[in-house]
């Protein structure tokens, strides 16, 4: 059986008609008792339970998941992985997660095809301008890469940009990420799989969690579709549904779930090789491998935990492209989809304890979960492992909102969340 | 396109409202804890299903109580908040 992927072993296995390949992850029956139960089997779950056997050398870890590994939000995203925030807890985070996708390929012996093609943020005013120079100098004093482009070097980056007199958002500069990228989204979740379920994880799937064990006041298992598993400790990762398990634990938490949609267009000939922001219109997006557009915008505005998007957004955001790229008019959408995001006040993660004893978080990503799933999987690890928060969780506890120490990236990046 | 039931002005496109907060929160008076004024101030149920939700009408300026499912988009009712009160 061939479980190492290589050039080589690629040709070996042609020659043989592909037959060795060893399957990818195991797929074992739940037992009774683990160390570590994560529920949640999307990136965040199972890169937690990859570093809980690497870093902290767990042999007993199991990741339980509702529908199949990576079919939740880390299969509904646009792909984008950047650090342009603007506190020094956020660049701390989400660059500790660009750093570590920069490794994964080779770290994991899995192409998660990462490709480093950069982010524009576009500037439609000298005022936006001002603001831009403003967070491009606190990510560069964090230790993130960014860079002020002119009004020439944001066409130059992006040709087909609107410029008309009739543009309803005029170009004035941008913030350039270089760093920033896309990666294929499927291979992030089967990397993370292949690596924790070779390191001894179990990867049970089509097994919804629906509560929890509680003794003496301690989260010590979970009540699951196939029978009662107990557990030293239980990580919850499972984005948008936080608040349904959290409601089965007995707490609420500060998190409001709202449907995110994309598309994408049919594929065209190259004509985008970077990723596009447009804080005019609200509208982003980057052209896949394939040729399609892949296009989002903002949350649609209710609460909702439908897995589909609203048409008044996509009107908006359909409308937000074609004002940016008129040359895209005669475009036709392949598919559209939406994920159910969880969003906090401050538009920041939620990671440390639980209210309840033996249950840690790791939630409240909103809508930008994908480019964080090495750091919140490796923290949501150290805090299993160890029982306390690494130093760049510490931030993010629940705790901020009772002591008002709140990390708005809302406000502070101009990100749309 | 979803058709809101504003108690005021009829059913309207959803456009024309916007989602104000959870139904059912009580502010706490007096001397507080942190940890209640907390919860008060952030802290949701945020169902998977049913909900009590206070929207807002903005082209009539008002704000009502709706029962809406969170995961069908079926709105059951919408009510003045002053016949509530």
């Amino acid at each position: 059986m061939t479980r190492r992927y290589s050039a080589w072993s690629l040709f070996a296995e042609g020659l043989r008609g592909h037959v060795g390949w060893a399957p990818a992850w195991t797929s074992p029956k739940l037992k009774a008792h683990y160390d570590y139960v994560i529920v949640g089997g999307g990136g965040h779950g199972l890169a937690t339970a990859y570093y809980l056997t690497k870093v902290h050398g767990a042999k007993s870890v199991a990741v339980i998941e509702k529908g199949w590994i990576g079919g939740g939000n880390t299969g509904r995203n646009t792909v984008t992985i950047r650090s342009n925030y603007f506190f020094p807890e956020s660049v701390a985070l989400y660059d500790f997660a660009l750093r570590a996708y920069e490794r994964l390929s080779a770290e994991l012996n899995y192409n998660i095809m990462f490709s480093q093609r950069g982010i524009v943020t576009v500037a439609h005013s000298d005022a936006e301008l001002e603001i831009q120079a403003r967070l491009v100098n606190a990510m560069r004093l964090n230790g993130a890469d960014a860079e002020l482009l002119t009004r020439a070097q944001v066409l130059a980056k992006v040709p087909l940009l609107n410029v008309s007199d009739q543009a309803r958002y005029p170009v004035f500069g941008g913030v350039w990420q270089g760093r920033a990228g896309v990666a294929r989204h499927d291979a992030v979740a089967w990397s993370y799989a292949r690596a924790a379920s070779a390191a001894g994880a179990d990867i049970v799937q089509n097994c919804e969690v629906k509560g929890f064990v509680v003794e003496g006041g301690a989260c010590v298992g979970v009540e699951t579709a196939q029978g009662t598993v107990h557990a030293g400790a239980v990580g919850l990762a499972v984005a948008g549904h936080s608040s349904v398990l959290a409601s089965a634990a007995g707490f609420d938490l500060p998190v409001r779930s709202y449907a995110l949609q994309a598309m994408v267009s049919e594929p065209v000939k190259p004509c985008l090789d970077t990723i596009l922001l447009y804080p005019g219109t609200g509208t982003y997006l980057n052209q896949s491998d394939k040729g399609e557009l892949v296009i989002g915008g903002g949350l649609d505005r209710m609460p909702s935990y439908a897995q589909r998007g609203n048409p008044p957004m996509q009107e908006t955001i359909i409308s937000g492209l074609l004002e940016m790229f008129p040359a895209f008019g005669q475009l036709k959408l392949l598919r559209q989809w939406a994920g159910v995001c969880d969003v906090t006040p401050d538009s920041s993660p939620l990671i440390g304890p639980s209210p309840l004893p033996g249950l840690y978080l790791n939630c409240g990503w909103g809508t930008g979960g994908f480019k964080a799933i090495p750091a919140g999987g490796y923290l949501l690890a150290h805090l299993l492992a160890r029982g306390q928060h690494h130093e760049i969780s510490r931030p993010f506890d629940l705790d901020r909102f009772r002591t008002g120490r709140l990390i708005d990236e809302a406000a502070g990046s101009g990100i749309p969340h | 396109m979803q058709l809101f039931p504003c108690p005021f002005c009829g059913p309207r496109a959803e456009t024309e409202f916007s989602f104000a907060a959870e139904a059912g929160k009580t502010r706490p008076e007096g001397d507080v804890p942190d940890l209640a004024w907390s919860r008060y101030l952030y802290s949701e149920t945020n169902p998977r299903g049913p909900a009590r939700e206070i929207w807002s009408h903005l082209t009539c300026g008002e704000f009502f109580l709706m029962e809406r499912d969170t995961l069908t988009h079926v709105v059951k009712s919408s009510s003045s908040l002053r016949a509530a009160s």
